[in-house]
């Protein structure tokens, strides 16, 4: 017993010093020489300035004006919607938070859900209704209405990228086609060809609109 | 349902089992004291190890000293991570200034780690800085998975040695577990996943103004070594609350792949390793396939309902099915890069496995599409299991069933030619039964008392639901989790200021974790030490095989029938009721 006590100590410390700072750090420093980008969150500059992450998905709303000030709801934090003249990510439960993450948690047969879903629905149809005529509740992708698990989805689908394509070409005034081939072109698709499923990168969609087409 | 979905969850399967020979001989070499390629490389740190814990590597244990040195070794370990958790304020390695959580999370959390549970009630990016990351909760990714693999190896022994009391020596089996299995494999994994955009730095976070004008936070850290040993290790604690759904956890489609295979590689090499141990690879190989078979199950189960919207999408009408370019089914808390093949894959392998991270919010899931991950928990994590843990767990129950067959044959029940007499099939009795009776009264309990039902979040039958995953999840020390059930209350302060436990639900949970991770071990180790010191009789005519499709059809319907009559009941309560109506709560 005894015996046991001070070799798990010593053990206790050799474990803690070996997995606990030099494996980490041997990994970041080959980490930081290998894959630079990479280990460093995959940021994305624009003119020189940070302007994001690839991998993570970011808010394009705008505030509600009300009489001409920013309307508020009870808590005081501004009401916001979707800004018509960039693709729209996937609904958020964090408001795109990228240090503050959860689920939204609310089970299959919850009526809080439920309404959730049908007003995000509803804005979603009143968005691109205009520009895709005949859209119905049947035929919104699901993604474009649910929340993503981490709140920062980086991918839209690509169903719903084609039809927000239809709302950017109109309100940008550049042809569909091309949008469309941006859409493709930021398209991450299957790994290998198999795994998973493709998405459109939605920063780096409005990025590349965005430098062809700018907002009028 | 896609063709493409089932493609990729049969390519999953083909990949894995392709490769458990190959990683399960490796680790029988590494179990018998063969030689490895690595100790070439690593054997002075192995021998110098030793001498500083005062061990000497040909010196083996009984499975009472083998079993006291595992448990004196996870004492002490608890209490000093259980320190450096409450004292990361004042610790180096602590960007933003977290301070430690309150005593009663802090229990919680240090019982996940120490039992490979890795439950989390806190959410990692707004509680833990990186020094309890690193030096506290990863070091656990290792330790407790290498303890759990050892004591496996140790159990294995008792079944393939005979006329003896020695099961190894506990020292040597952590450290070669360590070396040469964990270490290699979670090296290679950290620089995949690096590679795919999962981060590794020491900077806490980056301020940037985003493309439409939003201030939005990056929050890194050593996240990829530490990502890569908690899905080897079966562990499954996130550096992220969302865990492995956050794309800094899990970058990639192909990313998503490596750590799903992570999570059941060694579970499922272990069966070929045990098969070369007591050589008869076979018995390993049958063990294998009724594991494979039950999963199947789990993931057909999961992806059929998944792909299908439930009550609150229909009610809402979001109702596209999966056409060109859209996934359809519940998308909900899912990520459009998984899916929902490899949402609901994940949500299968990482409750067999007890691994518990998670790529998709389970607490989503439709009632019957929760069954998958509810019940592959409740057959005691011995589908895979954990690294060590889930093999033992199964061990046991094959001994039951070799119980049971004798019992309809009117034979002494042998396994492997030795008798199962009355002693084994005691601890055998209590190794596979402790676990509904804690989990059942922990869940009453919780459900029951007015403290308990502060963690509750979701109304109507989804309460209960969120509660009794609670602590099935953390009885079988998985660690997944109906997220919306919590044991800490976090105000979004800088530095994790003003925060709060949910001391019922932390104490409870805690010890349950602890409870049930410890007993089937000591149960396992005393199985093995009778087992040791018996002779095997020649096999006979009248042998009832073990590596027959009959033993594993028998076996599974013993696995089943265990956990259907514990929990049927319960389950009846929550995720059945929500599964039969279209009513919302």
């Amino acid at each position: 017993m005894r015996k046991d006590i001070v070799g798990s100590l010593v053990a206790i410390v050799l474990l803690t010093v070996g997995f606990g700072l030099v494996y980490p750090l041997a990994m970041t420093g080959v980490a930081q020489v290998t894959f630079n980008r990479q280990a460093n969150g995959s940021q994305v500059e624009r003119d020189g300035k940070v302007v994001g992450s690839h991998l993570i998905g970011q808010d394009f709303r705008k505030p509600v004006l009300e009489n001409g000030k920013p309307k508020v709801d009870e808590d005081g934090n501004p009401v916001l919607e979707a800004d018509p003249n960039w693709f729209q990510s996937r609904p958020s439960q964090s408001d795109y938070s990228a240090n503050v993450t959860f689920f939204n948690n609310l089970g299959p047969n919850q009526k809080d859900l439920a309404d959730l879903l049908k007003a995000n629905l509803d804005a979603y149809l009143a968005l691109e209704r205009p520009h895709t005529p005949g859209l119905t509740a049947a035929g919104v992708p699901v993604d474009a209405v649910t929340t993503s698990a981490s709140g920062v989805d980086p991918h839209i689908s690509p169903a719903n990228a084609r039809i927000q394509a239809n709302r950017i070409a109109a309100v940008r005034g550049a042809p569909l086609d091309r949008i469309l081939t941006l859409v493709r072109q930021s398209t991450d698709e299957r790994a290998i060809g198999v795994l998973g499923e493709p998405g459109v990168n939605v920063l780096e969609l409005n990025l590349a609109v965005d430098k062809e087409f700018p907002v009028r | 349902m896609t063709w493409q979905g089932w493609f990729q969850i049969g390519l999953y399967l083909a990949v894995l089992t392709a490769l458990v020979p190959l990683l399960g001989g490796y680790m029988a070499r590494v179990y018998l004291g063969q030689r490895v390629v690595l100790e070439r490389v690593l054997g002075p740190v192995e021998r110098g190890f030793y001498r500083a814990v005062r061990t000497r590597p040909d010196r083996e244990q009984d499975w009472k000293q083998y079993a006291i040195t595992t448990l004196v070794f996870s004492t002490l370990f608890w209490l000093v991570l259980y320190a450096i958790l409450r004292l990361q304020g004042v610790l180096p390695f602590n960007p933003l200034r977290f301070s430690g959580a309150p005593w009663n999370v802090t229990f919680n959390t240090t019982s996940s780690f120490i039992t490979s549970s890795d439950w989390q009630y806190y959410g990692g990016e707004t509680t833990m800085s990186h020094c309890s990351q690193m030096a506290g909760l990863a070091v656990q990714n290792f330790v407790s998975a290498g303890v759990g693999m050892a004591v496996l190896a140790a159990v294995i022994r008792g079944f393939a040695r005979r006329d003896t009391d020695r099961l190894g020596n506990f020292w040597v089996d952590l450290t070669r577990t360590l070396l040469y299995i964990l270490l290699p494999l979670s090296a290679i994994g950290t620089l995949l996943l690096v590679s795919q955009g999962v981060v590794q730095t020491f900077t806490g976070s980056v301020t940037l103004t985003s493309l439409h004008g939003f201030e939005q936070v990056l929050a890194l850290g050593p996240v990829a070594s530490q990502i890569a040993i908690k899905q080897l290790g079966t562990n499954g604690g996130g550096f992220f609350n969302v865990n492995s759904s956050f794309p800094f956890e899990n970058a990639t489609t192909f990313s998503n792949f490596v750590e799903a295979l992570f999570i059941l590689l060694i579970p499922a090499a272990a069966t070929y390793q045990y098969g070369k141990m007591i050589g008869r690879v076979r018995q390993g190989w049958a063990l294998y396939v009724a594991m494979l078979l039950l999963l199947g199950v789990g993931i057909f189960n999961a992806y059929y309902q998944e792909a299908r919207p439930t009550p609150a999408l229909t009610a809402a009408g979001v109702t596209a099915p999966a056409v060109a370019g859209s996934t359809g089914g519940t998308m909900q808390d899912k990520e459009q890069r998984y899916g929902i093949a490899n949402s609901t894959l994940w949500a299968s392998v990482t409750t067999a496995a007890s691994n518990g991270s998670v790529n998709s919010g389970h607490e989503a899931y439709s009632g019957l599409g929760g069954l998958t991950p509810l019940s592959l928990m409740m057959t005691g994590e011995v589908i895979f299991g954990g690294v060590g843990s889930g093999l033992y767990g199964m061990l046991l129950m094959v001994l039951l069933t070799v119980f049971i067959a004798g019992l309809m044959v009117g034979r002494t029940p042998e396994y492997l030619g030795k008798k199962i007499q009355a002693r084994e099939v005691k601890l055998v009795a209590i190794g596979s039964l402790y676990m509904p009776v804690i989990v059942l009264i922990a869940a009453a309990i919780a459900i029951g008392a007015p403290a308990g039902q502060k963690s509750i979040y979701d109304a109507g039958p989804q309460g209960f639901s969120e509660t009794l995953y609670a602590y099935v999840s953390q009885g079988n020390n998985n660690g997944s989790a109906f997220a919306g059930y919590t044991g800490f209350v976090q105000p979004n302060a800088p530095g994790n200021k003003g925060a709060t436990g949910v001391p019922l639900a932390d104490l409870l949970g805690g010890t349950v974790m602890l409870v049930c991770r410890f007993i089937p071990m000591l149960a396992a180790l005393a199985v093995a030490g009778s087992l040791a010191a018996k002779r095997p009789a020649p096999a006979g005519p009248g042998t009832f095989r073990t590596d027959s499709p009959v033993f594993i059809v028998l076996l599974i319907g013993v696995i089943v029938i265990v956990a259907a009559l514990s929990f049927l009941p319960a389950l009846a309560l929550g995720p059945i009721v929500q599964g039969l109506t279209t009513q919302l709560f």
